[in-house]
């Protein structure tokens, strides 16, 4: 200690060197800390911002009429119009989505956990990796030019966009799905197996039973994750105005392509005194669906964490 | 450079749980002072509160004194980083940065404080320390180097080295040789007694024999059952502890070890 | 253990049909799945290559057609080929996507370390679920709040940009010397994609942060580092790898990504720098869904083309970032 010898009373240079940190070091941490903080108040900062712009545009719209009635023989700036054609469609294709992704990702995680060995299995989880980086809009090209291959040009529907968006569900659902058989205790398998219960058995009566819970939480975030796509919907299924509940033809409204499809229509020139026209008619309704998307979203979120809470194997047995 | 250190009626918490209960010692500078005891008596929690390691843990928290030369390393003021800087401390498990080489290992503590130490005092500073841990002529040649090639007995010698290199009044160990082999342990008590003569040190064993070899004065903490708080037993010289101590457990401890 | 197939006494807990039968049949489904299970993961690796394959089947016309391309496709302009529209189009993608990055990466490594080593324990969690809220919300709502409710705020901030930052050629401002008004430029559609991008970067990061050996930590606390010299030297160490995954990672998904892009930014197709004046760059993914609807079947071709383009970066980037966060797994499990 250099400040040692110069002041007499050593105990008193102790007290200094305990007390005192070099102030450069200090500011240094304490401008450190402030920006720590200040990252994290950037982050909430959009999400508070979403939150209450969609909260406040969005629910002055958001009623019975709305989710119920589609946009047929709605024009103008008139008061009118619903995301129920939109409701519909988001819901037929994200369901025709899942039962393509389901089975084969819980087959392909099924694979990887029980039988998946060497390098085939090591190229199976690479590539799952991979395909959780394909970019939505490739999905929906490709499911675009498969079907435009098997069925021509007119190919435009809800199932084209389904197979786009099971192409994005299925790295999820495999994910998730070998993440909850890794979690059954071996011990299960072994005791089934002891018993003389064939293999095939013991995975679909001992192994998916036991994870049944985990199971369905999954496969309920991947479809909190595909519903809110856009892009490869646009490609692959259009828009329109009126219910179509036909899968397999034509174009088809969704939730996603409704927000978008309302605010590219933009703003409605009314005529000056017309009362019944509302200028941000188009806005107002892309803010409503936008809460109803989000909504859709968190439901899916809160009843997936509902789903494991309750149906956990510990609180069954 | 060594201080005396005094405890005063030290309770050391986790939370709400008190785990070492009613502590004082009073450590005499330039000397080798021994902590012994069971495992989860508290002497390594005790060692951690002279130097504050201990509040590092969330909801730990220390009542009473610790005073080194007469100033409360918990008083008003005293900064913890402060005091870690003034009392250095060597782990269980050697811990040498592994992104950083040898040298600069030696040089990590200096480094927070003297960003611009120039090229020859810093070559100086980790020669000295070095050569202080006994570990210059194994590595002079290597010395960029990651520390984490080198063996566990010249990892810990790195580290002893690291926290040496800072001045330090006064240098902890909280198990220095229990994940070494006998040759390197032989190093480490050997370099122990050479740095008696310059620091003020307190070592916290398991291993008996280690703290007679090592140590001036020996103490020997106790749990009186497990969830009742540790306490220190008694404290006397080494010679004493091992041949008469004053308290039955401290005789019983001993001798169960030893036979 | 043996496979029970090789019992010679059927135990009376298994099927209650006669041994014999149930033997054989039990020994096709047991094959049938084991194939069927099989078939699923083989079909994964099919998938990928097909859509690598139709893409390029489809994208062969274009690729094709030279300079031709132009009379049927309106947005190629006339003696242009597909090469020199893709190339703009790539540039521009990338410099949105890292323009993103060069703002979520800073801010992301903040909030994984106020979680992992700042914030009290207490409440770190819940403070990380709040993050992971912000990958809840679908891009065409971000898309919306974009252009709609930042766009607006953002306005001044970028003309003082221009005004004393314009020398640098990225602020640089328009003819007029100004930022574009309404702001539907390259830096704003950027912004978005960094909060779009900010929950998978953290998460990364955050799991890797934790990951730092208390060993490390204590010893770094131990020489006297304040918090942030304990960061600096126990855990940023530790941690640069996975950060750099976790950008990686981060990047893919801006490159990719269309609505955000496509609702926010006026778009141009030039080689252009500057990111504060509108109609200068287009992305991939916008360009494609702006355009896909109206195109004719060359044109769907041209836009098919580039697709493949983004396809091959991406699938680069998140193979280089997933090889990192591998063979980081291997470094640790040797330890």
């Amino acid at each position: 200690m250099a400040t040692l010898e110069q002041v007499p009373d050593s105990t008193e240079a102790l007290r200094r060197a305990l007390t005192q940190v070099d102030p450069a070091r200090k500011r240094k941490d304490v401008v450190m800390r402030v920006l720590v903080y200040l990252a994290f108040a950037l982050a909430i900062l959009p999400l508070v911002s979403l939150i209450w712009s969609v909260l406040v545009r969005g629910l002055g719209r958001f009623d019975g009429y709305f989710l119920l009635h589609s946009m047929r023989n709605v024009f103008g700036g008139m008061d009118a119009g619903g995301a129920y054609h939109a409701i519909l469609g988001t819901v037929l294709i994200t369901g025709w989505a899942t039962l393509i992704s389901v089975p084969i990702g819980l087959l392909v995680a099924i694979y990887l956990v029980e039988y998946g060995t060497g390098a085939l299995a090591r190229a199976v989880t690479f590539f799952v990796d991979v395909m959780t980086g394909i970019p939505s809009i490739v999905a929906g090209l490709f499911a675009f030019s498969l079907f435009y291959l098997l069925v021509g040009p007119d190919s435009r529907s809800g199932i084209v966009g389904a197979v786009a968006l099971a192409v994005l569900m299925v790295p999820v659902v495999i994910r998730s799905s070998e993440e909850m058989l890794r979690l059954v205790p071996n011990e299960l398998r072994e005791a089934s197996l002891a018993l003389g219960v064939p293999k095939w058995l013991t995975i679909v009566r001992v192994v998916l039973r036991t994870a049944v819970a985990g199971l369905t939480t999954g496969v309920m975030i991947a479809i909190a994750r595909v519903i809110g796509e856009t892009a490869p919907l646009i490609i692959t299924v259009g828009a329109s105005n009126s219910i179509n509940n036909n899968v397999f033809s034509g174009n088809m409204m969704t939730l996603p392509v409704f927000v978008y499809n309302q605010y590219g229509s933009g703003l409605v020139a009314c005529t000056p005194g017309d009362a019944s026209c509302i200028p941000t008619i188009n806005y107002d309704r892309a803010w409503t669906a936008a809460l109803t998307l989000i909504l859709l979203v968190m439901l899916l979120n809160l009843v997936a964490r509902g789903v494991s809470r309750l149906f956990s194997p510990k609180t069954r047995s | 450079m060594s201080q005396r250190i005094d405890a005063k009626d030290l309770n050391i918490y986790y939370g709400s749980f008190l785990a070492v209960a009613g502590v004082n010692m009073s450590i005499a500078p330039r000397s080798v002072t021994a902590l012994i005891g069971p495992s989860g008596c508290g002497k390594s929690t005790f060692l951690r509160t002279l130097n504050r390691m201990h509040e590092v843990i969330p909801g730990a928290r220390v009542q009473g004194t610790v005073e080194i030369d007469g100033v409360d390393l918990y008083g008003a003021g005293v900064d913890p980083v402060a005091v870690r800087r003034q009392v250095g401390m060597v782990f269980q498990r050697p811990n040498p940065f592994p992104t950083m080489s040898i040298a600069e290992n030696v040089l990590a503590g200096v480094r927070l404080n003297n960003k611009r130490i120039n090229k020859s005092d810093a070559n100086e500073l980790v020669e000295a320390s070095l050569r202080g841990a006994n570990l210059w002529n194994e590595v002079k040649d290597r010395l960029d180097r990651p520390g984490s090639g080198l063996s566990g007995g010249q990892q810990q010698r790195l580290c002893i080295a690291r926290a040496i290199a800072v001045r330090p009044q006064v240098l902890l160990m909280d198990e220095p040789c229990s994940a070494l082999d006998p040759i390197s342990t032989l190093a480490v008590e050997d370099l122990i007694a050479e740095l008696k003569s310059e620091y003020t040190i307190v070592i916290v064993t398991h291993n008996m024999q280690q703290a007679a070899r090592v140590s001036d004065r020996t103490g020997f903490f106790n749990l009186e059952a497990t969830g009742k708080p540790g306490r220190l037993i008694e404290i006397d010289e080494t010679a004493t502890i091992f041949s008469s101590p004053r308290e039955q457990a401290t005789e019983d401890y001993i001798s169960g070890r030893f036979g | 253990m043996a496979s029970p197939t090789l019992t010679s006494t059927p135990h009376p807990a298994a099927e209650p049909t006669p041994p014999g039968a149930s033997r054989a049949k039990d020994r096709g489904m047991d094959r049938g799945f084991r194939y069927l299970s099989i078939a699923s993961g083989v079909l994964i690796l099919l998938v990928l290559a097909a859509v690598a394959a139709f893409l390029v089947v489809r994208a062969l016309p274009a690729l094709k057609a030279g300079d031709a391309i132009s009379q049927d496709v309106g947005w190629i302009g006339a003696g242009q080929s597909l090469w020199t529209v893709i190339g703009p189009l790539v540039f521009g993608t990338v410099l949105a996507a890292i323009a993103a990055l060069a703002m979520a990466v800073p801010v992301a490594i903040g909030i994984a370390l106020f979680i992992s080593h700042y914030a009290p324990r207490r409440l770190a969690n819940g403070l990380g679920y709040l993050v992971d809220l912000l990958a809840a919300i679908p891009s065409v709502v971000y898309g919306l709040w974009g252009v709609m409710v930042l766009a607006p705020v953002l306005q001044p901030v970028w003309d003082f940009l221009v005004r004393w930052l314009g020398w640098i050629p990225l602020f640089a401002g328009d003819s007029n010397g100004n930022a574009s008004n309404p702001p539907r430029v390259l830096l704003t559609a950027a912004l978005v994609l960094a909060v779009m991008i900010l929950p998978i970067i953290t998460a990364v990061s955050r799991e890797v942060f934790l990951q730092t050996p208390r060993l490390h930590e204590e010893a770094a606390l131990a020489l006297g580092a304040t918090r942030w010299e304990l960061v600096r030297m126990a855990v940023l160490p530790f941690a640069r790898s996975g950060i750099v995954s976790a950008a990686m990672l981060g990047l893919g998904r801006a490159l990719g990504e269309t609505m955000a892009v496509l609702m926010v930014l006026s778009p141009g197709m030039l080689y252009s720098f500057k990111l504060l004046v509108a109609s200068q760059q287009q992305t991939i993914a916008a360009n494609i869904a702006a355009k896909f609807a109206d195109a004719n079947a060359m044109g769907v071709s041209a836009l098919i083309a580039t697709g493949l383009a983004l396809f091959v970066i991406t699938l680069v980037v998140n193979m280089a970032a997933r090889a990192i966060v591998a063979r980081r797994k291997d470094f640790s499990g040797a330890n």
